[in-house]
């Protein structure tokens, strides 16, 4: 085993499981294609660290992190929703982003290629992933609350403002720290597919937010190692597993509900004499 | 505040503009401890505008002294959770860990209830969650935004029910809107009538009056008494 697979490996690992934590509230808010729509906006971001030589993780988060706020702002302010707001700046960034990247590092910003890390690449996305972990967990219940009622998570005195600009912020560091893994155009897929595929097959909150958690790592972790052995690019490897364990999930929760409702048939009634 | 330790609540020319629209205007009353306040009045009255304001959910001016010793307990008209997978125990727990099976009981459902999923619940069934919910922390005064307006007929008298046992056996202090004015009468003790700007504020039984009926929804009301 190499030590590009090593790093490769643990960043996939503590990358898919932050963006699979961050990703279940994300798909239960409905912000799915936000949290897409978002990851392109990292593109200029990444092209200014290439262009000005400095890290380009740092680059992306800020063009990210000014994105979440500016979005957070203008939708308290005007009536527009984040999905209309970062569809806007998601084209623009994304426009701005192909004319200023060097041709050369192009691809991989927008594709990723998590065999390049460097042992401080793969420490600064650990840390940044165990961060997102442990902040996320912090916040959970209380975001879910919002989710559920607004007006019950402000009589419990919960800051309802604050913690939505809180969760966009650990999206923008998931979101940074993925583009490493799977690249500024498949980002999206690496926080909302886990979900989504867990959601088929979890009847608790407890049971959902986990398997999200996992699939992200399974799916992050079976891509690098596929890639590994075929040659073929890791983000779209990583994101064809994790449809495929959506598929799995999906063909399961079918199974089940055939299977618990098979015993319920209609009394047949009998024939005249 | 720090004169009579009776007196909850005291609210003095509270307004409340939402845009150009002027919501609620100059309303003053009060709340003893453990009695039930009714909120009544027509549609757009600004009675959920009101209860908004004493959560400090809207922007208002004016004066709303709650007693230092209030812990408020809120149970909202509705709620509906489709998309959240999420059980009675998971969601009783984002307040408070401990308590749950308790709250439950003492609002009539079975531990059984836990496991379900909030998703599907009755109408009636997700009321009586929601007030567990509510009292969850030993709150001492409940705020009720329509309490049936999602329940079928069967439940309603329970709902009440378990209101009226909460204020005698906790001696919870409760302010309710109902638009129901024989549920108003029987169950509070006083009634807020509510028109953007205080109409009546007084005992709940004055209200068989139909003159005062007429102030407070504006039109030839009559009270028609059924029996059940």
């Amino acid at each position: 085993m190499t030590d590009a697979l090593v790093f490769g490996l643990i960043v996939g690992a503590l990358v898919g499981l932050a963006a699979g934590y961050v990703g279940s509230l994300m798909v239960l808010k409905k912000m799915a294609l936000v949290g897409d729509a978002l990851s392109h906006v990292a593109l200029p971001g990444l092209a200014l660290g290439i262009l000005f030589n400095f890290n380009p993780f740092l680059g992306a988060f800020a063009a990210l992190f000014l994105s979440a706020v500016v979005t957070w702002y203008l939708e308290r302010r005007t009536k527009l929703s984040a999905e209309a707001l970062v569809g806007i700046l998601f084209v623009f960034a994304l426009a701005i982003g192909i004319l200023i990247t060097p041709q050369v590092d192009l691809l991989e910003a927008l594709f990723g290629d998590v065999t390049k890390t460097s042992l401080i690449d793969a420490v600064g996305a650990v840390a940044v992933s165990a961060v997102v972990l442990f902040l996320t967990r912090r916040i959970y219940p209380k975001l879910v609350l919002i989710m559920i009622s607004e007006e019950l998570a402000i009589s419990v005195k919960t800051r309802v403002a604050w913690l939505n600009l809180a969760y966009l912020f650990l999206v923008t560091l998931v979101v940074a720290t993925g583009i490493k893994v799977v690249g500024t155009l498949l980002v999206g897929a690496l926080v909302i597919v886990p979900a989504v595929a867990a959601r088929n097959i979890s009847p608790t909150l407890a049971r959902y937010s986990m398997l999200s958690t996992l699939l992200g790592a399974v799916s992050s972790c079976t891509g690098v190692l596929l890639s590994n052995y075929s040659s073929l690019p890791v983000g779209p490897l990583v994101v064809i597993v994790g449809v495929g364990i959506f598929l799995a999930t999906l063909l399961a929760s079918r199974v089940h509900l055939r299977w618990t409702t098979s015993d319920i048939r209609p009394e047949t009634p009998a024939s005249p004499r | 505040m720090s004169d009579s330790h009776d007196i909850l609540l005291r609210v003095t020319d509270l307004s409340v503009r939402l845009g150009d629209q002027l919501v609620l205007d100059n309303v003053t009353f009060q709340v003893e401890k453990g009695t039930t306040l009714a909120i009544l009045g027509p549609n757009g009255a600004g009675k959920t505008t009101l209860f908004r304001a004493l959560l400090n959910v809207t922007p208002y001016t004016g004066k709303i002294d709650w007693s230092e010793t209030v812990k408020i307990g809120y149970v909202p008209q509705r709620m509906t959770v489709t998309d959240v997978p999420i059980s009675v125990n998971e969601f009783l727990s984002l307040k408070q860990k401990t308590g749950s099976e308790e709250s439950l009981l003492s609002v009539g459902l079975d531990r059984d209830v836990l496991r379900r999923r909030l998703s599907v619940l009755s109408g009636g069934e997700m009321q009586r969650v929601l007030i567990s919910w509510a009292i969850l922390d030993r709150p001492n005064v409940l705020l009720f935004d329509e309490p049936t307006s999602s329940v079928d007929i069967g439940s309603e008298e329970l709902v009440y029910e378990i209101l009226n046992k909460l204020e005698r056996e906790l001696g919870m202090t409760v302010l309710l809107i109902s638009h129901d004015i024989h549920v108003v009468m029987h169950y509070s003790d006083e009634t807020l009538a509510l028109n953007k700007s205080v109409t009546y504020f007084g005992e709940s039984k004055n209200l068989s009056d139909p003159g005062l009926l007429e102030k407070i929804y504006g039109s030839t009301t009559i009270l028609d008494r059924h029996i059940h």
